[in-house]
């Protein structure tokens, strides 16, 4: 919010789901800065016996998969190639959907009919099936899967901010803005959006939330970068074992599942503490 | 001359149903220091006349369609709208019917006022404060360099609509308009809003455009009186005159509408005016009040003109046309 509202990390803060989550959050994030000192070496390189289980060798606290790396160091990794995918997918969803979301709802007119029929053919394409389209023409690096994402999830956001526009569109502080001689593009920057961002920044965190997943799903396919570290990857790669080696699929999928799960517990948090009408609660 | 003079001004909507006349040939005069009020029931184009000088009109469907908008040698009504930025906020300024609701939720109210000092002014950062600061004692909030900081949310409707006047008068504007500045608000606090726009006005010598539809507030803030009806004003004067003598039998309804207040009229029925304002899209040809009209006659298929039957007291009616002033008020 302009100028920053006080109080908004402790109404944050009063969810407790919403503080667990940011705690995972922080610890992954550790994780993904401490990598490169904890592992400093390719996580990728084969160190040590394969399949060995959890807790069996501190070297390798969580194991290794099937042919000998350590999974830790993948887990660590990882979490660089996760993060990093997540966050500016859905900084390009939100930038795209806002945007669009924006104009239609602003202008209106057909303008509005123009982009959101433009915003329904992007809706009725299966996001996956999307991505995994725009990844296999593109190629698997961390660059395209993060913009195939960025471009399959700005839907939803692109709605949601048209749907505010519509109402603030209206409202009476946007004529005395016009009133005091503001030009629209003005009124839309520095009055119309700054009300309309609350609801989309949780939106957008939970885009973070789906584009891991994504990530994972592509990864898991076999189509992400196969130099790069994933989480998806070893879940992919330790299907074959499932039934003797489970460990190797389940460790990355819990990390996978607490990550989703976190941001998932943020976003809720954020719609509490952003909600203008429990601020004074 | 200075000041406001709106010249024949007419708007009009175009809808799918066809062009709708919303405002016919309006002319208004409001000289410097002076107050001119509005009136008229809902939907008479009021409002339509404010958005109309301040160009602020819903462009589609309304447009204006003949007339012009003087302020101070300038036609308002054909500026391109990228002069006309920065004639609002600074020639003319305009408050509205609900304050909380007319400051953004989500910025202070120091910048707010700032935005408006930045644009016209020029000025920014310490001095753009002290200059707000001193808006807001102008209007009478208390401890105003510590309400600079706070949101909308935190103060009462009286302190918004305090700051939205501060706003509003920033730039010292030629012309105040007020949509309706009190309606919004408690009796008591409506009484110290009035104080402060006629205090205002009176320092600045800022002309004001006063819409209502409360009469008690014409009777105690205007020096003349324009009432209009479906897009037309029907009577205009000084208030004493029409307040006196009502020539137009609509006036006169207003006026027997209203409470009086004082004891001879409590235990009296109020007088309404039978019907509602016509919709634009099916008004009678002719005058348009003829069919919740007392005193209509045949004539009254025609338009009737706005003839002055006194000095400065205009009416555009048949039946007051040559009827003595005394005589159409005894008979309201």
């Amino acid at each position: 919010m302009a100028g920053g509202t006080p109080g908004l990390f402790r109404r944050f803060a009063r969810n407790r789901a919403a503080l667990l989550g940011l705690v995972i959050l922080l610890v992954v994030v550790g994780l993904a800065l401490a990598a490169p000192t904890l592992y400093p070496r390719n996580p990728l390189r084969i160190v040590g016996p394969a399949e060995l289980w959890p807790l069996q060798d501190p070297r390798f606290p969580l194991g290794t998969d099937s042919i000998g790396r350590n999974i830790a160091a993948i887990i660590a990794h990882g979490a660089r190639a996760t993060l990093l995918i997540g966050i500016f997918a859905s900084l390009t969803a939100t930038l795209i959907g806002v945007t669009i979301g924006a104009a239609a709802g602003w202008f209106g007119g057909w303008v509005d009919e123009l982009l959101m029929r433009l915003t329904e053919m992007f809706q009725v394409v299966p996001g996956l099936v999307f991505v995994l389209t725009i990844v296999s023409i593109l190629g698997g690096t961390v660059e395209n899967i993060t913009i195939a994402v960025g471009v399959v999830s700005w839907t939803g956001i692109a709605r949601l901010t048209r749907a505010e526009f519509l109402t603030l569109r209206d409202r009476e502080f946007v004529q005395a803005c016009r009133a005091m001689g503001m030009p629209d593009w003005r009124i839309v920057l520095a009055e119309v959006l700054p009300n309309a961002l609350p609801p989309v920044i949780v939106l957008s965190s939970l885009a973070v939330a789906s584009a891991i997943l994504f990530e994972s799903a592509v990864s898991f396919l076999g189509l992400g970068d196969p130099q790069v570290a994933s989480w998806g990857r070893l879940v992919g790669e330790g299907r074959t074992l499932i039934r003797s080696s489970w460990y190797i699929s389940a460790v990355p999928g819990v990390a996978i599942m607490l990550m989703v799960l976190a941001l998932n517990l943020i976003g809720d948090g954020l719609n509490d503490a952003l909600n203008p009408k429990l601020r004074n609660r | 001359m200075s000041g406001l003079e709106v010249r024949g001004l007419s708007v009009a909507l175009f809808t799918r149903a066809g062009v709708l006349p919303a405002l016919s040939g309006v002319s208004l005069r409001v000289p410097p220091g002076r107050t001119l009020a509005l009136v008229g029931e809902s939907g008479c184009g009021k409002s339509m006349t404010a958005l109309a000088i301040m160009r602020l009109l819903p462009e589609p469907p309304a447009r204006i369609v003949a007339g012009q908008v003087m302020l101070d040698g300038v036609d308002l009504a054909a500026l391109p709208e990228r002069r006309m930025l920065a004639v609002r906020g600074k020639a003319v300024s305009m408050i509205f019917q609900d304050p909380m609701s007319s400051l953004n939720p989500v910025a202070t109210v120091g910048e707010q006022i700032v935005e408006v000092l930045r644009r016209h002014e020029g000025l920014g950062g310490r001095a753009a404060r002290q200059r707000a600061v001193e808006l807001l004692e102008l209007v009478g909030i208390p401890d105003a360099a510590a309400r600079l900081d706070e949101y909308p949310h935190r103060l009462s409707g009286g302190m918004c609509q305090r700051v939205m006047i501060a706003i509003a008068i920033a730039c010292r504007p030629a012309l105040l308009v007020a949509d309706e500045p009190t309606t919004a608000l408690d009796v008591t606090v409506q009484a110290q809003i009035l104080e402060l726009l006629q205090r205002l006005q009176a320092e600045t010598g800022m002309a004001l455009l006063l819409i209502t539809h409360d009469l008690g507030v014409v009777a105690e803030m205007a020096d003349e009186v324009a009432v209009m009806y479906a897009g037309r004003i029907v009577e205009q004067g000084p208030v004493d005159a029409v307040f006196d003598a009502p020539l137009h039998p609509y006036t006169r309804g207003l006026i027997g509408a209203t409470p009086s207040g004082g004891t001879a009229g409590r235990h009296a029925r109020l007088a309404d005016i039978p019907g509602s304002v016509p919709g634009l899209a099916e008004l009678p040809a002719g005058c348009a009040f003829a069919p919740r009209c007392p005193l209509a006659f045949g004539a009254c298929g025609a338009q009737p003109a706005l003839l002055a039957q006194a000095p400065g007291h205009v009416v555009a009616c048949f039946a007051a046309e040559g009827v003595p002033a005394d005589a159409a008020a005894a008979g309201a």
